[in-house]
């Protein structure tokens, strides 16, 4: 990528820099601000150096919630990634009917967060919705407000429902890009399904899966709207995760301390994992410069 | 039949077979959920509440009409959709120039600068909701929609600065040098010749700023109260009231729905790239 070098290119970033600044860095210098101080009211801060770090990292509560969230992201990757594949190879190439799979697959991804939490929480329950109540026949009790599995299963059902499609979508998007050659060189060489799938389209799917992993990882580390809508966060602090603690200690009980410090820790995890996004995208790209 | 000629072909047979089999349950899945909350916005309270119809006995179109003649349910679109189409105007807007200094030219702290706009985007809105309360109520913009559509620039910006230099970066770069060499001013060749050029993928980043900002339930929730009643937190509040007002409630749940439903065919091609932030 030969780019000239224009530094007055700036004036054209300014708008978004400024912008963004604004609904950024000023917020975060809020966060920073608490998270080194303690008040009493009145605007009067004092410095409490790093006591709130210390305070959240000896809270059982803020690693309760890092636990929840843990396998939580990792259940609905271990779910998302290979089901989309799976889908993903099962749609038609082309035609009428692979248009009509992508629309109604992208069709979860359009609803707002909160209906999404609101159609599982009508449809999960026991009186009045479909799946508790067909559950509830065969003899398995699905109270979401009481049993903690049952609240488990339900927002790790409605992530996977809410989310697969876009791994699906983006992995279509990764073998449509692979040339009708390396197929048929496959089938001359008579190699199995199996052999195909691993060794010409998992290669080339390699970077929009990466891509998936980490978008899917991301969203559901800051998940907030749907379990909060199904769950609440319960029963109890079932399915609290770590965006629900944080709300729920900042605007609930308004313990600006010790939010900040988690926030800013919650900041520095999104960081690392962005950098990794960044560098495999820009890698993706240079390889796509050179096979051109 | 169970010659070795035709066992080949048997197979492809059955593992295409295995395919559909396997695209009907998860069709199903994806709109059994959705099929319910349908069924449910036609069904009188009654009948929700004391049998399990799969479709209902009493059709009725009173849930809809409850929200269309109140003005607190139907205030309530009106007010979302206010601030998410000013979202989208101002971040697409101040978006393009961005993304085309991005994808033309190289400049002091260029790559860190996309980078941190990345950062943006992956940011949990729940650290920002403290701080965003704060902001607006100190410069008195706390409870209009202004707020939220400011905001929701901290993550459509960037998405929008993403998905558009993915685009410009398939322009070629002689197609700006002719138009300079025509005599075309800077201005005039990006609004003439280059924003047609790239019309698709304004479009992309325009739904996708619309979508993000129309999912959201956190931070419109936070920054208003009572000027400003947001669908999302019409819907959350009946929830939480004492006599649930469920047909309502699936009926608001259907209405939210289609805005996405509409346009989805038109964007078919570009929901994967949009989601990848034009990386695909």
């Amino acid at each position: 990528m030969d780019k000239p070098q224009n530094n007055r290119a700036w004036f054209m970033v300014l708008p978004v820099l400024l912008l963004v600044a604004f609904s950024a860095i000023i917020p975060l210098m809020t966060v920073v601000n608490y998270a080194f101080n303690d008040t009493f009211g009145n605007n009067a801060f004092f410095w409490v150096g790093v006591e709130w770090f210390k305070e959240t990292l000896e809270s059982d509560r803020m690693w309760g919630a890092l636990q929840r969230q843990l396998i939580f992201s990792f259940t609905i990757l271990a779910i998302e990634v290979p089901l989309g594949i799976a889908v993903a190879l099962a749609m038609p190439k082309k035609g009428v009917w692979a248009s009509v799979c992508l629309v109604l697959f992208a069709l979860p991804l359009l609803i707002p967060w909160n209906v999404v939490g609101t159609i599982w929480q009508v449809f999960a329950r026991i009186d009045i919705g479909l799946l508790g109540y067909s559950l509830g026949l065969i003899g398995i009790d699905f109270n979401l407000g009481q049993n903690a599995s049952a609240a488990w299963v339900s927002v790790i059902m409605m992530d996977v429902w809410h989310w697969t499609s876009l791994v699906v979508l983006l992995a279509y998007a990764g073998l449509q890009s692979i040339p009708d050659a390396y197929y048929q060189a496959a089938k001359i060489d008579q190699a199995s399904r199996w052999a195909v799938f691993r060794y010409v389209e998992l290669p080339k799917l390699k970077g929009v899966l990466l891509i998936a992993v980490l978008l899917r990882f991301m969203d559901s580390f800051m998940i907030y709207t749907e379990p909060f809508v199904v769950t609440g966060g319960g029963p109890g602090s079932a399915t609290t995760f770590l965006s629900i603690d944080l709300v729920k200690m900042a605007l609930g009980q308004f313990d600006l301390g010790p939010a900040a410090a988690f926030s800013i820790m919650y900041f520095l995890v999104i960081l690392l994992v962005s950098w990794a996004f960044y560098t495999i995208m820009v890698n993706l790209d240079r390889e796509e410069e050179r096979n051109e | 039949m169970s010659t070795s000629t035709v066992q080949p072909t048997d197979k492809a047979g059955l593992r295409r077979l295995a395919s559909y089999a396997m695209l009907i349950v998860y069709l199903l899945f994806l709109i059994l959920p959705i099929y319910w909350l349908v069924n449910m916005s036609f069904k009188p309270n009654v009948e929700i509440l004391n049998q399990l119809t799969l479709i209902p006995q009493n059709p009725t179109l009173g849930n809809y009409a409850n929200i269309l003649t109140d003005p607190t349910w139907y205030m309530g679109y009106v007010h979302s959709l206010t601030y998410v189409i000013l979202n989208t105007v101002i971040s697409v807007t101040v978006a393009l120039p961005a993304a085309y200094a991005f994808s033309r030219y190289s400049f002091i702290g260029d790559k860190h600068l996309f980078f941190w706009l990345l950062t943006n985007r992956m940011a949990p809105p729940a650290v920002f909701v403290l701080p965003f309360f704060q902001l607006y109520s100190s410069i008195g913009l706390f409870d209009t929609h202004l707020a939220v559509a400011l905001a929701h620039c901290l993550f459509n910006v960037p998405l929008a600065v993403w998905i558009l230099e993915g685009f410009m970066r398939g322009v070629p770069k002689e197609i700006d040098e002719t138009a300079y060499i025509d005599g075309y001013s800077w201005f005039r060749f990006f609004t003439r010749i280059f924003m047609p050029l790239i019309s698709s993928g304004i479009g992309v980043a325009a739904f996708f700023c619309f979508m993000f900002s129309w999912v959201d339930l956190l931070i419109s929730r936070t920054l208003t109260s009572t000027e400003v009643k947001t669908i999302g937190v019409a819907m959350t509040r009946t929830s939480s009231a004492t006599g649930l007002d469920y047909g309502t409630l699936a009926a608001a749940g259907v209405l939210t729905i289609i805005p996405g439903a509409l346009v989805i065919w038109f964007v078919r091609n570009y929901i994967a790239k949009g989601f990848a932030l034009g990386r695909v």
